[in-house]
Order: structure tokens, then sequence, then C-alpha cells
């Protein structure tokens, strides 16, 4: 039976308060009116004009320079033909020194708000990825993973907080309390046809709606394999196990399609007018290689306190080949996407891939380097993955580089030219940290970490690879 | 010079991989074991050195991502360039896109037929190469441990029938 260390606890209590404080800050400082904006931007450029968007103050934009129009939504104005719906981009010129201003402003209120949203996506994910590879497990019946099952159930017990938290930032989206979805805008809508064509799907009730049946089915599955987990140790017979088997198949199968449009829904729809058709493959690589990642560095933290006595090299073994080879599927899969677009250049589609290049290099080549290059570099030998700190480190990368992966989906549609890593984003990531850490070690300490009549326990007590 | 060599039959991989662990632990020096298929773990109970084929194959993708690089840009920039889909190929990195299925796919290329390829040199296998298996039935149903004799050639007997041999043979060599 593992016990909560105090130390752990009041560690993740300090990383709450410090992520609430620095929360605040960036919301109290967040400008209210154009002028602060422009103020802010003016002073900010300064300090930091040579680490991303140089000039992004100066209104008149160079040709070929990627802006950011009312809708949100970036695109080139010279030479790829995207101005459409805006006619003659000098005869509106005066308006859109207007617009641009107010969407200087817009694009500095939502940074908290995208701050919060990424930290909150990306713990949420971990808790999901993990959900994924134990119902996988189960669905499977593994023989080698038994024993981590309770670390499993102990992390996905985050769906709970950590969904409810993204569900309420969606609703206060909807309440038009901030600026991440601009399809939410009726004002937006109502200049935009493609919006007007997408409005059957893309409308605040069914996205609410769709939003509470995915986490309402994942925190359901969750729940209900936990119960038949427990039960099953107490139990005579192995219907339980049987029962829980039938119903992580059936989950895998809703799962696919409810992390699918997910995908679409939370993170695709902040670039209304973009889409991807691979983007929830995408989207669910990373949370899978975050989870596991997760799951790999609690065992790991378990094991080097005493406890999980019979989980051995060989199971960190294979968590480690899971960590590079996901690593290297989201790889092919980013670049799958990556590629088809890059060549095909199709304006409504590159304008993606160019604002990430031109505002955001750092993070988005930064994000590949730590999430293929590195990992795939330090986890290749195999006796480095049953290196405790080997793994503890590359893990420690992975997820600051799948953290950067879910900023870049996010933050150039929301903020624009106008991210930066400071308090916001730390702050948050530290609040998600804390509560992720309190709540997946709180769980764990309620039940005994060791599954005791799951019927393959023997042959993952003895798995050896 | 002539050898003695204890050759013992078993019919079970099982009950192989235990002999193999006592024979070892009685401080005999196992030559050979022949069988039908790959044993799980008989290298370790052999305590054969770990093989180091994972380090050539890492070398070999080394060698053919070089060489797909080194071919595009000859091939793509600097022999012919053609303006494909809008993209000029003037330089290779601005170009690197489009190279990289084919610089995969070279590394997986270059890495997995010169494996094979030093695997089969290095176990000293080629084309009409007489097999060197000492009993046929080691292709079919049995497993044949292969024991350096030095000395006391009636207590290895015991010992083996004592692990399950089924037959047991001494061959001079």
């Amino acid at each position: 039976m593992y016990t909560f260390s105090n130390r752990l606890k009041i560690g993740s209590f300090i990383l709450m308060a410090v992520g609430l404080i620095g929360i605040a800050i960036g919301f109290i400082s967040a400008p209210a009116t154009v002028e602060e904006a422009k103020a802010m931007v003016a002073s900010h450029g300064e300090g930091h004009g040579s680490d991303h968007g140089d000039g992004h103050a100066v209104p008149g934009e160079t040709e070929g320079e990627v802006h950011m129009d009312e809708a949100g939504k970036a695109h080139p104005t010279v030479g790829m033909g995207a101005e459409v719906d805006h006619g003659n981009a000098l005869a509106h010129e005066q308006e859109h020194e207007m617009s641009h201003d107010e969407h200087l402003l817009h694009q500095l209120q939502n940074r908290p708000w995208s701050a919060l949203y990424v930290a909150a996506l990306f713990f949420f994910f971990i808790a999901l990825g993990v959900l994924a590879f134990y119902a996988i497990q189960r669905a499977a019946q593994a023989g080698w993973s038994p024993l981590l099952f309770r670390v499993m159930e102990g992390i996905t017990a985050y769906l709970v907080p950590g969904g409810i938290i993204v569900f309420v930032i969606l609703l206060l989206s909807v309440l038009h309390l901030n600026h991440i979805f601009v399809w939410m805008d009726p004002e937006v809508v109502a200049h935009d046809e493609l919006l007007q064509g997408k409005q059957g799907y893309l409308n605040p009730t069914f996205f609410l709606i769709r939003a509470a049946i995915f986490l309402g089915g994942w925190i359901f599955y969750r729940e209900y394999s936990r119960k038949l987990s427990l039960a099953q140790d107490e139990a005579n017979d192995n219907t339980n196990f049987v029962k829980n088997f039938k119903w992580s198949a059936a989950f895998l199968v809703f799962y696919l399609v409810t992390e699918s449009i997910m995908s679409w829904d939370w993170i695709m729809s902040v670039d209304p007018h973009w889409f991807s058709t691979l983007f929830g493959w995408y989207v669910f690589a990373s949370m899978f290689v975050s989870g596991i990642t997760v799951i790999a560095m609690v065992v790991i933290y378990l094991k080097s306190r005493g406890y999980l006595p019979d989980v051995n090299d060989s199971h960190l073994h294979d968590l480690a080949k899971f960590m590079f080879g996901i690593s290297i599927f989201w790889t092919y899969l980013w670049f799958a996407q990556f590629m088809l677009i890059w060549y095909a250049d199709i304006p409504e589609e590159v304008t993606y891939f160019v604002t990430r290049i031109d505002d955001y290099k750092l993070p988005f080549f930064g994000m590949i380097v730590m999430n293929f290059i590195f990992p795939i570099l330090v986890l290749m030998n195999s006796d480095y993955k049953r290196v405790n700190w080997f793994v503890v480190m590359a893990g420690i990368i992975i997820l600051a580089g799948h953290y950067l992966d879910v900023f870049n989906m996010i933050m150039p549609a929301t903020v624009g030219d106008q991210w930066y890593i400071g308090i916001p984003e730390i702050s948050s990531i530290l609040f998600f940290m804390g509560l992720f850490t309190f709540w997946i070690f709180r769980a764990m300490a309620t039940v005994p970490l060791q599954p005791k009549r799951n019927p393959f326990i023997e042959e993952s007590r003895h798995f050896h690879y | 010079m002539a050898s003695k060599v204890i050759q013992a039959f078993y019919t079970d991989d099982d009950v192989l991989m235990h002999a193999v662990k006592r024979v070892r632990a009685a401080k005999h020096h196992i030559e050979e074991v022949y069988t039908p298929f790959p044993v799980h773990g008989l290298d370790k109970a052999m305590g054969l050195a770990p093989t180091r084929l994972a380090i050539t194959a890492f070398l070999y993708g080394c060698v053919g991502l070089t060489v797909a690089i080194v071919m595009m840009n000859y091939i793509m920039i600097e022999d012919w360039p053609q303006d494909i889909g809008g993209k000029p190929s003037f330089s290779y990195l601005e170009n690197m896109p489009a190279f990289v299925p084919i610089m995969f796919e070279m590394t997986v290329f270059f890495s997995a037929h010169l494996m094979v390829i030093t695997f089969y040199m290095r176990s000293k296998l080629w084309p009409f190469k007489e097999a060197e298996n000492p009993d046929l039935r080691t292709t079919d149903d049995h497993f044949l441990m292969e024991i350096e004799l030095h000395g006391n050639e009636q207590e290895l007997y015991d010992l083996l029938v004592d692990t399950g041999a089924v037959e047991i043979n001494s061959i001079e060599k």
C-alpha cells in the first residue's frame, strides 16, 4: 500500500499556489484597452525584438508577410491570393490598421487564457493517453503489464478534474470571456462565408454537447474499468476481468472516434478555416507518448521509494521502448502532415505552417529536436532503456517537447506573434503539474499498488524480455 | 588433434534450457546447441556474448542516410535542377522535405541488407554451403547439445541422463 509522502504533497501544493499566483498575474497584466495593448507591444518589442516576430508593432505590412485579420485566421497578404474576402488591401488600409490594433488587443488578452488552455489540455492529454494505453493493455490481454495497472489507473484519475477544467475553459469561451475560438463570435461568422457553411457543425451548443459526450464517455470507462479492476482482486472467478476486457475493446472504438473529433473541436477549430485529415492521429500520438512517458517516470519514482517490488528492468525496458517507438510514430505523422501541405503549397492549407515557421521558428523546430532527434539518439541503445536516470531525462525532454507541440497547435491562432513563454505559460504549467501530481498520487494511495487476482499477474511478475 | 565431444539429444526446449543451465553450472564447456527453431533466452543461458549486430545496423543506417543525402544532392540539385511544384531546386536544405522519404528508405535499406549480409558472413553462411548440423533430427523435433569432453566421461553421462537427455553419443571429431 502506497502512502502519499508529505514532501510530495507539500511540493504539489506549492506548485499549485505558485502557479495560481502567476496565472492571476497573467490575467491582471493583460491589457484592457487598445492603447494599453499598443504601449505594451512598443515597450515589449524593444526588449525581445530579436527573439521573435520582429517589427510586429508596425502596422503597415511588407509584401508577403503573414498577418492576422480580424477573424483570427493567419494568411499572407500578397502573392498567395488568400485575401479574397477582403478585396483590395490598399483601399482598406485605414480600416485595416484599426482592426489590426483591436486584433492586437485580443491577442494580448488571449495570452493568459491560451496559456491556461494549453497547459490544461497538455496535462489532460497525459491522462487521456494513459487511458488509451491502459485500454489497449486490457483489450490485448497483455501479460507483461498488469503490475503497472494501478499506476495507470492512478494517472487516469486525473481525467475527472482535468476534464472538468478543460470543459469549464471551453464553456467560458462559449460565454465570450476570451477569444480563443474565433468561430464562436457571431460577428465574425456574419462576415465569413466559410464559417457560415460550417455552422451546422461548428456552433457553440453542439460544441459543448460533443465535449460533454466525449468527457462523459471517457470518464465513465475509466471509473467503470477501475471498479471492475478492484472487484477482480476480491472475486473468486474471472468474470470481472472478462467484463473489463470487453468494455476496454468497446471503449477503444469509442475513443478512436471521439479522440479524433475532440482534436478537431478543441484544437483544430482555433484555426477554423484550416483542416488536416490526419490531425486526430497526430494529436493522439502526442498524448500517447506523453502518457507512456509519465507512466515510466511514475514507476521509476515509486520504485525508488521502495514500492512496486515486482516491477523489474524488463517492464521499464518495455515502457522505454514504447517511448522510443511512439516518438518516432509522432514524427512520422507530424512529417506526413507537414510534407503534403508543404509540397502542395495550397494557400489556405500552407498558411498554417507559414505562420508557425515565420513567428514560431524556435518552438516549432525545437519541438522536432526534442520529440524526435533527442529520443531517437538517447533511447536507441537497448541498455540505456534500463538506466533509470536516462529514461527520466529523456522523459523530461519528451514531455517538454510535447507541451511545445500543444503550444504550437493553439498559440499561433490565438496570440499570433505575441507569444512568449513567460509568467502566464510557466505558471499554468506549474499549477497543472501540481494538481496532476497531487491527484494521481492521491488516487494511487487509496488502494494497494499491486493487483492481487489479475489472471496474468504471475506472468507479469516473471516478465523477462 | 582429435577431440572427443558428447552429443546429448533432447525433445523439449524447456528441458533443454534447464539442461544447459545445469551443464554450465557443472563447469562443462558447451560447444554448440542445435535447435529446430530459435529458443528464447538460450543465448543467455549458454553465456554467449551479446550480439554486436545492432551496432552494425546503426552504422549501416548512417551510411545509408549519407548515401541518400549525397545522391539526392547530386541528382536533384547539382546535376539537373528542376522546378517542381513551384519549388526550384537550387538548395538542398530548402528542398529537404521532399527528400526525407528517400533518406528514410535508404537508411532502412542499407541497414537491413547490410545487416543480413553481415549476419551471413559472421555465421559463415553462403550459397551451396553444406549443413553443419551433426544430426538431421535437429531440423525436425530434436535438440542437440554438444559438449567438449575433458576427463570423466561417465560423470558427464550421468549428469546428462539426469537432465532428461533422450540419447547420448560420444563422437571423435
